[in-house]
């Protein structure tokens, strides 16, 4: 009875937060001076008003997709990772390297090894914020914003200097080669392959950490560190591998960015994917269906916004604050609950996350 | 040589005002038990509001006030959710952070227009003290401030002093430590909570107001750039202690003043790893000095009755 309830409540309040947060967006809307219904409208019209608005949609998800996972494996294992926008661009950036210097190597096997690599940038700086905690204690919630500006910077720097393109005027990359890019999947739209490569992640995060032990292992270690440790689980191991992961997803985010979209690198290419990802893990509860989903509706809304600019002239920026709604909204949801359920709701969670993933069934 | 280590000082002074004055306010939240990602979020709705209150009433300090009224107001959210509804305070100040953002860069857009001249705003002014201003070397660099540079400082002290030597600092320390004895002995936690984050939303609206209107005489989008997050490291980096916490705060303020003083003198690096500094030196601080101090034992937990 009272699973079936709980069930209820977590399909449905998703929905009352997404539903409360286009009505006070549209109140924002409104007294910014614009006519809300005219931009939701046109909203409408650039994320799903045509096969190629809808096509537009899901190449904006595939980065949130990415950096939602990058959020979902860190919190699995308890570290929270706010540096999916730095991981992001050191993964576009080891891309953009092998994209446009190794053009030696195969069709094929240039486009693996420029994803590969992509993971690898992303994966050290998510590895590196790790290490900092589990060698000196560092929180990985302030470390991993650090890096975030400083991989913002390096590449800044890069792109005026060692990597500028050789005669251009702009602070951008070469091209990279055309057989390191990601092959459309849908002619004359701009569809690419890392819509594929984004499933099979999705997939390789449920894999991996419902079916391996070393998942088993990371998600008993976010859930209870004392006991993980009294289990003889190597916790550190579990936090780093954690936050290489975490930061593989979203070097993904901007390898497939560079690879399949951008097809250079310069400076901020990412309009924050790496924030939105936090929002992204929030609303799908770190579940590869939910960040599935919500990476596709805020995928819709970064769409969209472009589209609102330019016919209803409100700012693309107002789409920030209609995330920013779907996130408290989320965690406010028990707002709607008396306070002694608010209570049930909190522990009962807890309590049917450990039934569901320890696989406890006979838990009182 | 000398003058250059004072006028560095007086830089030092300047840049560490706004990361002083919201890790000053951030120790009574934390003291408390509140985490506050959203600090930045907060110090740039600030900013915002402080350019705008200048702007649309044409003097500094009524700026000051919307500044430091808003971040009340975006503060008393954040009570609200993470004291009254049990919602984690990480993803909440998360969420402030992208409503900052989103609101204070739309409302600019809407209140001063696209890439237009930006309009003349009252800024906070240069306040020489009398006298102390006219000791050599000295003076210039610490009795010719802005009035909030000396707010920040002498709040060193007054923090100290309350936090420490008053019936209110105890008890703020005590439901930071053990919320649950407090509500035994009869001291509110939901209300000790709820008056330092509004403490705490006050001191960050006016550190914001401080970017927007201090360093600078304008508001520009996301133009606290990790202030916040850097304030964040401060209260930590100080031990949650007013006088560690001026001293972390003298450390940043030196890499951000450190960084102007070689762009401007044109040295040969590259003008991004200076803007590094900062951000590199709060890792290093995390990383080298902080570890075995421990924050208050309730720290980012909620408190269910």
């Amino acid at each position: 009875m009272r699973k079936s309830t709980i069930d209820l409540s977590k399909a449905v309040s998703p929905l009352l937060a997404i539903f409360f947060a286009l009505l006070f967006g549209g109140a924002a809307i409104y007294l910014l001076g614009f006519n809300p219904l005219a931009a939701y409208a046109s909203l409408a019209k650039g994320s799903v008003g045509s096969i190629k608005a809808v096509t537009e949609t899901i190449v904006k998800a595939v980065p949130l997709i990415f950096t939602g996972l990058g959020f979902a494996v860190a919190k699995r294992c308890g570290m929270i990772n706010i540096g999916a926008e730095g991981q992001l661009y050191m993964g576009g950036l080891f891309a953009t390297a092998v994209g446009v210097y190794w053009d030696f190597l195969p069709p094929g096997i240039h486009l693996l090894v420029a994803l590969a690599a992509g993971v690898v940038g992303g994966g050290i700086w998510g590895a590196l914020a790790g290490w900092f905690k589990v060698r000196f204690g560092a929180s990985e919630i302030i470390t991993t914003i650090m890096l975030n500006y400083i991989a913002s910077l390096f590449i800044s720097f890069l792109v005026t200097g060692p990597m500028k393109e050789p005669k251009g005027e702009f602070p951008q990359s070469s091209q990279i080669a055309l057989t390191a890019q990601l092959p459309r999947i849908l002619p004359g739209t701009r569809l690419h392959l890392g819509f594929i490569v984004a499933l099979l992640a999705l997939a390789f995060f449920y894999y991996f950490l419902w079916k391996t032990a070393s998942g088993y292992e990371m998600r008993v270690v976010g859930m209870n560190p004392e006991a993980a440790r009294y289990a003889g689980m190597n916790t550190a191991k579990s936090s780093l591998l954690a936050m290489f992961m975490a930061g593989g997803f979203s070097g993904l985010a901007g390898a497939t960015e560079i690879l399949g979209v951008q097809f250079r690198l310069f400076q901020n290419f990412s309009p924050g994917y790496g924030f939105d990802g936090i929002a992204v893990a929030l609303l799908g509860r770190n579940t590869p269906i939910g960040i599935f989903l919500s990476g596709i509706l805020f995928g819709t809304l970064r769409a969209g916004a472009n589209m609102m600019q330019m016919l209803a002239k409100v700012p693309v920026s107002v789409i920030s604050i209609m995330q920013a709604f779907v996130i408290l909204f989320v965690v406010g949801r028990s707002f709607f609950e008396t306070r002694k359920n608010r209570v049930n709701i909190l522990e009962s969670e807890s309590e049917s996350d450990l039934d569901a993933e320890v696989g406890e069934g006979d838990r009182v | 040589m000398m003058d250059w280590i004072f006028e560095f000082i007086a830089a030092d002074l300047r840049t560490m005002t706004p990361i002083l004055l919201a890790a000053l306010g951030m120790v009574f939240s934390e003291r408390a038990g509140s985490v506050n990602i959203g600090a930045e979020g907060i110090m740039l709705i600030g900013a915002l509001a402080g350019a705008a209150g200048s702007f649309l009433f044409g003097n500094i300090w009524a700026g000051a006030f919307v500044a430091m009224a808003s971040g009340a107001l975006i503060a008393l959210l954040f009570a609200y959710l993470t004291v009254t509804l049990y919602a984690d305070q990480i993803v909440v100040g998360a969420g402030l952070n992208v409503l900052g953002l989103g609101l204070s860069t739309s409302i600019a857009r809407v209140l001063f227009g696209v890439n237009t001249t930006p309009p003349q705003l009252d800024a906070y002014k240069i306040v020489p003290i009398p006298l102390l201003e006219k000791i050599p070397l000295v003076g210039p660099a610490l009795f010719q401030q802005k009035l909030l540079v000396y707010l920040a400082v002498a709040l060193v002290p007054i923090v100290h002093f309350i936090l420490f030597r008053t019936n209110i600092g105890l008890k703020i320390r005590a439901v930071g430590e053990h919320p649950k004895a407090c509500d035994t002995l009869g001291i509110n936690v939901y209300r000790t909570r709820y008056a330092t984050l509004i403490i705490s939303g006050v001191f960050l609206g006016l550190a914001g107001s401080y970017v927007s209107l201090g360093l600078l005489s304008f508001f520009t989008e996301n133009m606290i750039s990790g202030r916040g997050f850097i304030a964040l490291a401060a209260v930590v980096f100080g031990k949650w202690k007013p006088k560690g916490i001026l001293f972390a705060a003298l450390l940043f303020g030196a890499g951000d003043a450190l960084q102007f003083r070689l762009q401007a003198s044109g040295t040969e690096i590259p003008y991004q790893f200076l803007l590094m500094v900062p951000y590199v030196l709060t890792i290093a601080a995390l990383i080298g000095l902080v570890g075995k101090a421990k924050g208050p034992a309730a720290r980012g937990k909620p408190y269910l009755k």
